[in-house]
């Protein structure tokens, strides 16, 4: 509650989400630009702004709503138009839930983790209606392929967070933040640690991989491969709702290195860090989070090029899957049997 | 909003059968039309492909966006303008493609060019199939959606390029060779003309520093490409061309050599003197995408190994043979191969006297290394297309001509 009256609170909610969550986007936008650009012996953006080419997102945002909205003329019109909303829709609804400090959170839903994963899932809907109504055929496979693996890698995602939800024993974010934040018992000295170093690292890799693949990001980017499909489900939007998948799509990647730091690396709480003082500096420490995993995203997007389609689902059916099963039994056994 | 089918036609009949189809819970194979232009056909081929899904059961390769009809242009100009158009048949390595057709011509006409030339030809050779492997070992990462390489390799193909331009006057487009030899470098004017006629001061000491830069972007591709596991997960094992098969689709260079034959025909016909330098034949043994890749990689290193022996070889000599001005051409005919960065590349010359050919026919090497398309490509899977067409490493100018 910040000045009591409902819709007032709910209008500032909104507005900071949505502040929070494009802000993010052209931050993880640029990050891509220039880190890809020093990775690879280059500059990258220069000129706009002035200064180290700052402006750069703002621009390429500004060329694409330039552009002109087209509409193929064989597309379902309504569901096409539609498609880049549902996408960016499900992606903002995820910052609603994370806890950027004890009291900075849109919304401490007890089911948290649960709203988290049904929505993010939303996605999904949104390429296959793109894929669907561009009536292309490089859009229908990359809607297709888009949909095929998202299925299969929100099982090994859902089952590591369940993992996760067993050692904090709620499904709330800022529980599961305070429960990595309360001091444990070794050998007499009183530490705390974010799950990652508490037996969650098998879970945390698990978490990473199938975090990618959801996002459809390299090695996993095959909805979009743009040497086999163009540009996948993307081919026929220009203009705006081009814009929109586009600031989607970093979006979601801002959005799932948050619910990373949070479930794992202990969220805006940092161990040595003043509880009095989380409330300030939380945020802080929460951007930083997402910042290294953000960067980890873009480092592997320079390294490697991308899996087939067949490897994809082999690797989610044959090897996630099953080691993350064993991971919800190995953390159940010790979280019932020796804590 | 939703699609409203025609009540007569032939739509309205191919509609009444789709539904016949999709009652019969049957799935019905989905013409892909691939290229002219796409990201990944290399410029404007196009492929018709019948895919099941994800999965290629037949595809048929349409080419000819790009035909400029050389062998019609040739009949209608002299020997000396026609090197002008040679080179643009394979434009990624067009010194190489130049080399066979000026030596038919000399051989036709009885002229010996003399040996300083011969070997700058071989240096230029070299060094265009360098830059020609280059584009390949950078590009064909990026086909498969790794990004890097591209900048990583393309970098030191630049200090190639530069040294390429230095030589004479042109990046892609050199022109350099004169019927009797080369043409005087570039750098020419009238105060300078004694100078430029030789090679420009400092090149080859040039050279040899660009030659330890490209084995270092070897060295970076090896790093980087050669061993990485999704690298290997997509292309070992995939597009596996033969021996056998190879040889009767008349595929040839390396990839005819990444099927295990080892087959070059600089250690065949010595045009150029190459039996003077030492160098290895690479051959690769499965015959897959990776093998491909491997090859030209390894030719890279071996191209560099010859580039540095040619320089301590290079004898000093006049540039170019006398030839005569409006050069007149005895009859008869002739073929004249060589070995292009991509392969066999050939020229048939049939003179009936005069200053223009007769005929020329154009042996190109990517139409031939394009034809085993359709037979490789079937049953393969639409990610293996892309990883499949990128390792055969063809120019579309080159099938097209």
């Amino acid at each position: 509650m910040i000045t009591g009256w409902f819709w007032v609170d709910l209008i500032i909610k909104v507005v900071l989400v949505l502040v929070v969550m494009i802000g993010l986007a052209l931050v993880a936008i640029y990050a891509e630009l220039k880190v890809m650009a020093h990775m690879q012996n280059r500059i990258g953006p220069y000129y706009a702004g002035g200064r180290w080419g700052w402006a750069q997102p703002f621009a390429d945002a500004l060329k694409f709503i330039q552009k002109e909205d087209l509409v193929p003329a064989g597309a379902d019109a309504v569901i096409f138009k539609a498609a880049p909303y549902v996408v960016v829709a499900s992606t903002v609804a995820t910052f609603v839930v994370i806890p950027f400090s004890p009291s900075l959170v849109a919304r401490n839903l007890d089911l948290g983790v649960y709203f988290l994963l049904a929505i993010s899932s939303l996605t999904t809907i949104g390429v296959l209606m793109a894929g669907w109504a561009s009536a292309n055929k490089y859009s229908l496979m990359g809607g297709l392929r888009a949909g095929a693996q998202l299925i299969a890698y929100e099982l090994p995602l859902v089952l590591t967070v369940a993992a996760v939800v067993v050692q904090a024993g709620t499904m709330s974010l800022v529980g599961i933040v305070e429960a990595q934040a309360a001091p444990i018992e070794i050998g007499g000295l009183s530490i705390s640690l974010p799950f990652l170093l508490k037996g969650q690292i098998v879970g945390f890799i698990i978490f990473v991989v199938a975090a990618v693949a959801e996002l459809s990001r390299i090695p996993f980017d095959m909805p979009i491969a743009e040497s086999e499909l163009t540009m996948g489900y993307l081919t026929e939007y220009s203009s705006l709702r081009f814009t929109m998948f586009f600031l989607g799509e970093y979006a979601a990647m801002i959005s799932m290195s948050a619910i990373a730091a949070t479930l794992f690396l202990g969220g805006y709480w940092m161990p040595f860090v003043p509880d009095s003082a989380l409330i300030y500096v939380g945020p802080f420490i929460l951007v930083t989070k997402i910042a290294i995993l953000v960067f980890f995203m873009l480092w592997i997007r320079s390294t490697w090029p991308r899996l087939r389609e067949d490897q994809l689902q082999d690797l989610a059916w044959r090897w996630l899957i099953p080691v993350a099963l064993l991971n919800i039994l190995v953390v159940a056994f010790f979280k019932v049997v020796v804590f | 909003m939703s699609y409203q089918p025609p009540a007569t036609g032939y739509e309205a009949l191919m509609h009444r059968s789709e539904v016949a189809v999709s009652v019969e819970l049957q799935t019905q194979d989905m013409t892909l039309n691939i290229g002219p232009q796409h990201p990944s056909t290399h410029g404007v081929l196009r492929l018709v492909a019948n895919v099941d899904g994800e999965r290629i059961t037949g595809v048929e390769p349409v080419i000819g966006y790009m035909h400029r009809g050389y062998e019609k242009l040739a009949e209608v100009r002299t020997y000396a303008q026609m090197t002008a158009l040679v080179n643009r048949i394979d434009w990624v390595s067009g010194f190489a493609s130049e080399v066979p057709f000026i030596i038919a011509v000399e051989k036709l006409a009885g002229i010996e060019p003399p040996e300083r030339a011969q070997w700058i030809r071989l240096i230029l050779t070299e060094l265009f199939r360098i830059s020609s492997h280059l584009v390949f070992t950078s590009s064909y990462p990026l086909e498969l959606g790794g990004v890097t390489p591209l900048f990583h390799a393309l970098r030191e193909r630049e200090r190639v390029l530069e040294l390429i331009e230095a030589m004479t006057g042109g990046r892609f487009h050199p022109n350099f060779n004169r019927v009797g030899g080369i043409k005087p470098a570039a750098g020419g004017g009238k105060t300078q003309k004694q100078v430029s006629m030789d090679i420009p001061g400092g090149w080859l000491e040039d050279v040899k520093a660009a030659m330890e830069r490209v084995l270092g972007a070897t060295d970076d591709s090896d790093t980087l490409v050669t061993g990485n596991e999704l690298i290997k997960a997509r292309t070992v094992g995939v597009g596996r061309i033969p021996a056998d098969k190879a040889i009767e689709y008349g595929l040839s260079g390396p990839n005819l050599r990444a099927s295990g034959v080892a087959y070059d025909l600089r250690k065949q016909e010595f045009h150029l003197p190459y039996d003077q330098v030492e160098f290895d034949v690479i051959s690769g043994q499965d015959g897959d995408c990776y093998d491909r890749y491997w090859v030209r990689l390894q030719e890279i290193r071996e191209s560099v190994k010859i580039v540095l022996q040619a320089i301590e070889k290079i004898p000093a000599g006049p540039l170019r043979a006398k030839a005569p001005r409006v050069l007149k051409v005895p009859k008869g005919q002739v073929y004249v191969r060589g070995e292009n960065p991509k392969g066999e590349f050939g020229y048939y010359i049939i003179s009936e006297g005069g200053q223009k050919p007769y005929r020329l026919k154009i042996r190109s090497t990517s139409f031939s290394n394009l034809s085993i398309l359709p037979w490789v490509l079937k049953g393969a899977l639409v990610p293996d297309l892309v990883a499949i067409m990128g390792s055969l490493d063809f120019v579309l100018g080159d099938v097209d001509r």
